[in-house]
């Protein structure tokens, strides 16, 4: 099983709902987020072009915040997702600099944060909360390794992309460009 | 009544409670899984109740879940919901915000003077408030009247104070959603198909091959269907068109952008119904059958061809062309947006007359992927007496002016009570419920002006907006989170109807918008009209009538009904009647000409910016909605101020810097109160700024929200007014940059 998420740049709107239903759900802490929006605008009036991402841990195969760990607090759980586990976390922050999407956060609480995929919801078979909550349905999740998931199908129809692929850190979320 | 009272007050009473609430807030935000592990990650309880959201006129409905003490977790969308479909947008996922905002009002406030004359609040039990709005009201029946009383409203509350203001004797009941925003193009849908759009709007985007948005951010203002339907289009490979000055997040998605000039957009239209006629790319079987004046309209636009519209909009002709093409090609499923807020330039029915032409030409009203036919379950109204006629209205005051709008205006509503020597203007006492006049009315100056001619101004809200700071009475509404409310009925494809129920007992001394009506009207003498105990035994009553029940309701939160009226879209040889006086589709209008206006829309030049001016645009952002949700703590952390987007050449011709704070002054010499911060973007052009509408507010209890960014409500003080309707444009204002508020002593 390899959970992985894809997300269509081409219908994302930006509307951050999926930053607001992920805090919600998850109790992030209001001034904090798990996941986020970034807009890039290229070009020049009047020949522009936007592309919208959502954000958020990549449950890369290769982590490098899972190996400098000193804990064993970031750990990988089954499907490959990447999560803290809050109280062997003794809130040194070297995951976070390690990481090259700056996915992870430092909670009040003295731990490191970050997104989970959602595994409570995962486990009783629903979908992230972002994911189950976007307008626009851009978010796919699924499991890679199972040729009927709605992320394998759309990933194999559709022209896609990683972030920072060259940080060699095998990201699991995959935009459709 | 002394005249020089009503200055403006901060709402000045942050109870105890409030600051003990906040920290418990905090304490919630402490996820427990720290002390459980991971295996506990999942909701403390099963617990959920239906509600609709009431963030936005959207109403969603959804579910509200708890914590295990209790508290409200979060709420989400209710799979059966054809206004959702299961997907809350972010401002109904953060309405949560809404209920724990510390800022709230949180008990009555009345109006004293002390005995050095300066004004302040002072909190009221209940009873000691309504008796004082009782009062005041019917001293106004005696001295003027009960015509002499309005309703300003926005939202739920509206059909219960509604409702006592109709009992009393009143019939100027206004919801600024009208003349401020939608009324233009209902009135300009009535006159051309017998049948306004109402909301939502029954555009069939899900299946249409071609959507043409004049104007509208679609996504960035986040009608959530309609954004879903959006997205379910570009999937299927449907070609957008998007005619904006800005380069808006749709435009981005879009086929064609059309960067026009702002102002020009009938010019625009009148040539693409010049390429569909003179090309013959209409829908020749449905504008034969369906449609009466095509003859009058084509003498019309023979001269309006793409070069003549090249020279007013910018937009060249082949790209005229080719998307003309575009909408035949995907004829009739194709879809000619209204838009929403469409009140900019004072033409505005005749430009929405221009959009409903166009959909006739291509044949796409009651057409699959146009528009379709939309049903609506009738809920009928809890008994109670006759309410006594009006002898008059604000529309006595209007001069005989704006027949042909189907709703109040709120801002005519606010005329009349601003004393004229030749017009009948005597409104004496306002009701507001929902909507912050300050913001929401274009020239702050004159609804100033009007408030202080008032002998009574009560508002209702849940927040301390602007408006309460000029009340006499403040009666503070909990949120839809705490209460009961109407049974919401959806008008769409098929008729739904959904539930609201409180999830949780209203924090403070708050109450819900129906129980406030019922003892209002009881003290008032009017208790016949709210002849019930409980507001449950109103939603049974009115259940049972249609089937259903309170008790099934709760469970399922929304019920959905076959549809009965017929299909959803015209069919082949069926009979239509449409609504107008012709019963045909109007391209000529007889009603408007009946009124002496043009027939059929003809572009006239608006004005242009002074030097160093440029266009005031204003728009939505997804996460909120008008200023009502500027304050509310989730969603603020999305998106807590407005900027300024300029065009880079702009920036430079100016030295702006990226971030770089500056106060916006207006062509009348308003300057902004607050500064705000510039966005050099090569989205917009350079004729033209850009702001997102609902921030700069000045009062200070609004804690996160006070001063952030600026309001360009405030730099609203040019109003073109719609000689139809009365609509109140506000895209004919300019603004300049100003980096000291020096000119603010000046004038």
């Amino acid at each position: 099983m390899r959970y992985a998420m894809a997300i269509d740049t081409k219908k994302c709107v930006g509307c951050a709902d999926c930053v607001v239903a992920c805090q919600t759900e998850n109790n992030v802490p209001i001034g904090y987020c798990r996941d986020w929006i970034v807009e890039v605008t290229d070009g020049t009036y009047p020949q522009l072009e936007i592309e919208l991402r959502s954000e958020r841990c990549n449950h890369c195969d290769n982590s490098p915040c899972v190996r400098c760990c000193p804990t064993g607090a970031s750990h990988y759980e089954k499907g490959g997702i990447v999560v803290v586990t809050h109280h062997k976390c003794i809130g040194c922050g070297a995951c976070i600099a390690s990481c090259p999407y700056d996915a992870r956060y430092s909670h009040p609480d003295g731990y490191v944060d970050k997104c989970t995929f959602c595994i409570h919801r995962i486990e009783k078979g629903e979908k992230p909360a972002c994911v189950a909550v976007c307008p626009t349905k851009c978010m796919y999740f699924g499991d890679l390794e199972d040729p009927n998931s709605e992320v394998s199908i759309v990933l194999k129809k559709r022209k896609h992309k990683t972030l920072i692929p060259e940080a060699g850190t095998k990201p699991q979320v995959y935009y459709l460009i | 009544m002394a005249q020089k009272r009503r200055d403006f007050i901060k709402i000045s009473s942050l109870s105890a409670a409030g600051l003990i609430f906040g920290s418990q807030y905090l304490r919630s935000s402490v996820p427990d899984f720290k002390k459980k592990g991971l295996g506990d990650l999942g909701p403390m309880s099963l617990q959920r109740t239906p509600t609709y959201c009431e963030i936005c006129f959207w109403k969603c409905a959804g579910w509200v879940h708890k914590n295990e003490d209790g508290s409200i977790k979060k709420v989400v969308g209710n799979d059966d919901d054809t206004n959702c479909n299961g997907r809350l947008c972010p401002r109904g996922t953060g309405g949560v915000g809404m209920y724990y905002d510390q800022d709230r009002l949180k008990t009555p406030l009345i109006r004293v003077t002390g005995a050095d004359g300066k004004q302040t609040f002072r909190e009221a039990s209940w009873d000691e408030a309504l008796d004082v709005v009782a009062e005041k009201m019917q001293l106004i029946k005696e001295k003027h009247g009960a015509e002499c009383t309005a309703l300003f409203t926005h939202g739920s509350g509206g059909h219960y104070f509604g409702n006592l203001l109709k009992a009393f004797g009143s019939g100027n009941i206004a919801a600024p959603s009208y003349a401020q925003c939608r009324g233009p193009r209902e009135v300009a849908f009535i006159a051309t198909f017998g049948a306004g759009l109402d909301s939502p709007e029954p555009t069939d985007i899900r299946d249409t091959r071609c959507l043409v948005l004049i104007g509208s951010h679609l996504g960035e203002n986040m009608h959530n269907g309609q954004v879903q339907e959006m997205s379910d289009a570009i999937d299927k490979g449907a070609a957008i068109i998007t005619v904006d000055p800005r380069f808006s997040t749709v435009a981005s998605k879009s086929k064609f952008w059309l960067p026009i000039k702002p102002a020009t957009d009938i010019a625009l239209l009148l040539a693409w119904i010049h390429e569909i006629i003179y090309n013959e790319w209409y829908d020749k079987k449905y504008v034969e059958k369906h449609t009466s004046g095509f003859e009058q309209l084509k003498e019309h636009v023979k001269n309006y061809t793409p070069e003549w519209a090249f020279g007013i909009t910018t937009i060249a002709p082949d790209v005229i062309r080719e998307t003309a093409r575009e909408m035949r090609d995907a004829s009739p499923a194709v879809i000619i947006h209204p838009g929403r807020h469409v009140t900019w330039y004072g033409d505005d029915t005749q430009r929405l007359r221009a959009v409903a032409i166009l959909n006739a030409l291509l044949g796409s009203w009651g057409r699959r992927g146009g528009f379709f036919i939309p049903e609506k379950l009738e809920v009928p109204e809890f008994p109670h007496p006759p309410f006594p006629k009006p002898t008059k209205t604000w529309r006595d005051a209007m001069g005989g002016k704006y027949f042909l709008a189907d709703l109040a205006l709120a801002s005519g509503v606010c005329d009349a009570t601003i004393p004229s020597p030749d017009l009948d203007c005597s409104i004496k006492a306002w009701i507001v419920n929902g909507t912050n006049l300050i913001m929401t009315l274009p020239d702050q100056k004159k609804t100033i002006e009007a408030i202080k001619n008032l002998e009574l101004l009560v508002v209702v809200d849940t927040m301390p907006m602007e408006i309460t700071g000029f009340a006499d009475v403040v009666l503070p509404e909990c949120t839809y989170l705490e209460r009961w409310d109407d049974i919401r009925v959806v008008h769409g494809r098929n008729p739904d109807i959904a539930l609201r129920m409180p999830a949780t007992e209203p924090l403070y001394d708050t109450k819900p918008a129906y129980w406030i009506a019922k003892k209002l009207a009881e003290k008032m003498g009017l208790g016949d009209y709210f002849k019930w105990e409980n507001f449950e035994d109103v939603l049974e009553w009115q259940l049972q009538q249609i089937g259903s029940s309170l008790e099934e309701m709760k469970r399922i939160g929304v019920k959905n009904y076959p549809r009965e009226s017929g299909p959803l879209y015209f069919e082949e040889d069926m009979p239509v009647e449409f609504g107008t006086d012709s019963g045909k589709i109007e391209l000529y209008s007889t009603i408007i000409a009946a009124e002496g206006f043009d027939a059929m829309p003809v572009y006239t030049p608006h004005m242009e910016p002074p030097s160093g001016f440029y266009h005031l645009n204003y728009g939505r952002a997804p996460m909120h909605t008008f200023g009502r949700t500027a304050n509310n703590p989730n969603l603020t952390d999305l998106m807590d101020e407005n900027t300024v987007w300029v065009n880079p050449k702009v920036a430079k011709e100016w030295g702006l810097k990226n971030e770089q704070p500056v106060y916006l002054e207006n062509q009348d010499g308003v300057v902004s109160d607050f500064t705000i911060k510039v966005r050099i973007t090569e989205r917009i052009r350079f004729d033209s700024v850009y702001m997102v509408h609902g921030f700069g507010h000045n009062n200070e209890k609004l804690t996160r929200s006070h001063g952030r960014g600026a309001s360009d409500s405030q730099l609203i003080t040019r109003v073109l007014i719609d000689p139809i309707m009365g609509g109140t444009g506000m895209r004919g204002n300019f603004v300049t940059f100003r980096f000291e508020k020096e000119s603010e002593a000046k004038s």
